[in-house]
């Protein structure tokens, strides 16, 4: 299974963000996008979910063409998406939430057990307003309700920004417990450390294209490439 | 009549006009809530309930309860579905843009009012209220079918609420209200919620005129005091808020009915507006609005 994007062009009415961009994220493996601020990587995932209209290019999963469908036929493509800064739904509940979520399949007993057996402690809060909980409860409930979908392929937005560490290394476990379930991870992230430690395959954008895409295996912290991309 | 009587008379028609009222308001607020819509038109809505009520019942033989009975259930669902068709031609042609509405509503609000014009007549017409039996009080008697417009009030309101909280639709049309573009990433048609809101909305003020029509008879010009009294409802409640539209509606037809019958309705009106300016002043979200 394999979501692949060629020549996608994209932005937002006459600002053009997206001039072409290659990429190509596979089942089992989290492909890491870097890059600078302003590059286009949150625009590349919302035109991935057609929140965006793409203006040229193509976007297939498995073959089958997912540019031009209108938003919301794309998470029944199997594409879920966790946006930065989460944007729950705050006065609904958590198992409302996991409700939205599950929508598209739904909602079967299976697959939310097996999510609040990620997120134990979502169990918990189920009753609870999804704005009254903590930033770290807050990502994990974000993740979780995308993974209601049962997606083939997860965009995460710079999933574990402004948590603590105990959070941090939380949803990094689900992350990597997704990608041993056979799930496509294509994962925004900032910090390298991250990216050392999750990524299969890092690709770097730079002025709306994808520039480089690389194995992670080898590289270190201190590599000329994240100098170069994302100037750490 | 002794002040006791006479207050409790008042209360009783307060409690029916707060009943149309929160009908007709939480269509308007569930518009605005879901769609962001400020629908001028919602009292033409109510005006449309009424007048094919009427003409429902003027088409069926047979005994008046069967006659209205026929009334409630057809009158909304036509409304519900010209509402539909509107929110299909003009609203979603505009993107829903908040202010393209705003004018876009107002010419529907002429174009209903003058189709029912045209089609109706300038006259007002009365419904046969399905029962005529009275309840007796030792002070005075009293209908017995406006005490069954509070009921069925009543009733609908909590199977709205129910059907909001308890249904996938609801759910559905919550989410949407609270994110528009993350309800889609979950593979939310919005656009078909948006119909289904507006259609909705239309049928509880078409619900409102039908239950209101054997008590004030049916006329083309009859939208405007609704329209006017929904807003101050849904502004003292708060934009979009279900339980502030039920409360306000309560204060504001208790107080209809009380000093409409002690003094003078036009009275009652100025009260309510002067009610409504404080709160913007003070509170401009409403009762029980959220921040913006």
């Amino acid at each position: 299974m394999a979501l692949e994007v060629q020549g996608l062009i994209a932005g937002y009415g006459p600002v053009t963000v997206l001039r072409g961009v290659d990429f190509r994220a596979e089942s089992g493996r989290i492909t890491c996008l870097m890059g600078r601020n302003g590059v286009g990587k949150s625009t590349f995932l919302k035109t991935l979910m057609g929140l965006l209209p793409a203006a040229a290019g193509t976007i297939t999963l498995d073959g089958a063409a997912l540019h031009g469908l209108p938003a919301h036929e794309v998470p029944k493509r199997g594409l879920a998406y966790v946006p930065q800064g989460r944007r729950l739904f705050g006065p609904l509940t958590v198992a409302e939430n996991l409700a939205v979520g599950g929508l598209v399949r739904g909602n079967d007993a299976a697959t939310l057990a097996h999510v609040l057996t990620l997120f134990p402690r979502l169990r918990e809060r189920l009753d609870q307003t999804a704005g009254t909980l903590s930033g770290g409860e807050q990502q994990m409930l974000a993740i979780a309700r995308a993974l209601c979908l049962r997606p083939k392929v997860l965009l995460l937005d710079e999933p574990t920004e402004g948590l603590q560490p105990s959070m941090i290394a939380l949803i990094q476990e689900a992350i990597l417990t997704l990608r041993a379930e056979g799930v496509a991870v294509v994962l925004v992230e900032q910090r390298v450390d991250a990216v050392l430690k999750l990524a299969d395959r890092v690709a770097f954008m730079v002025a709306g294209r994808v520039e480089k895409a690389i194995n992670v295996n080898g590289l270190t912290a201190d590599g000329e490439v994240f100098r170069t991309y994302v100037g750490v | 009549m002794a002040f006791g009587p006479f207050l409790l008379l008042a209360l009783m028609e307060g409690l029916v006009t707060a009943a149309i009222l929160a009908l007709a308001a939480s269509g308007l607020s569930l518009v605005f809530g879901v769609m962001r819509v400020v629908n001028v038109a919602h009292g033409e809505f109510y005006m449309l309930g009424a007048v094919l009520a009427w003409a429902v019942t003027t088409m069926i033989p047979g005994p008046p309860a069967m006659a209205f009975l026929a009334a409630v259930l057809i009158a909304p669902l036509l409304v519900a579905a010209l509402a539909a068709a509107a929110d299909g031609l003009i609203l979603k042609r505009l993107n829903y843009d908040p202010e393209a509405t705003i004018v876009a509503t107002i010419g529907l609000l002429y174009i209903l009012q003058q189709a029912a014009l045209s089609l109706y007549g300038p006259n007002a017409n009365p419904v046969a209220a399905p029962f005529t039996w009275r309840i007796q009080l030792p002070w005075f008697g009293y209908s017995g079918y406006k005490l069954f417009v509070v009921l069925a009030a009543i009733l609908v309101l909590l199977a709205l609420w129910a059907f909001m909280t308890r249904t996938r639709a609801g759910l559905v049309m919550r989410a949407t209200q609270v994110d528009r573009t993350t309800a889609q990433a979950f593979g939310i048609n919005v656009d078909r919620v948006y119909m289904g809101t507006f259609a909705l909305g239309a049928g509880l003020a078409a619900l409102a005129g039908v239950l209101i029509v054997p008590v004030q008879q049916a006329q083309y010009l009859m939208g405007h005091d609704p329209l006017l009294l929904s807003f101050i409802v849904v502004i003292i409640g708060g934009l979009g808020s279900l339980r502030g539209t039920l409360i306000a509606a309560l204060v504001i037809g208790l107080s209809d009915g009380v000093i409409s019958m002690f003094f003078t309705p036009t009275l009652a009106k100025i009260l309510a507006t002067l009610l409504v300016a404080m709160v913007l002043v003070f509170r401009p979200q409403g009762l029980f609005g959220a921040k913006a």
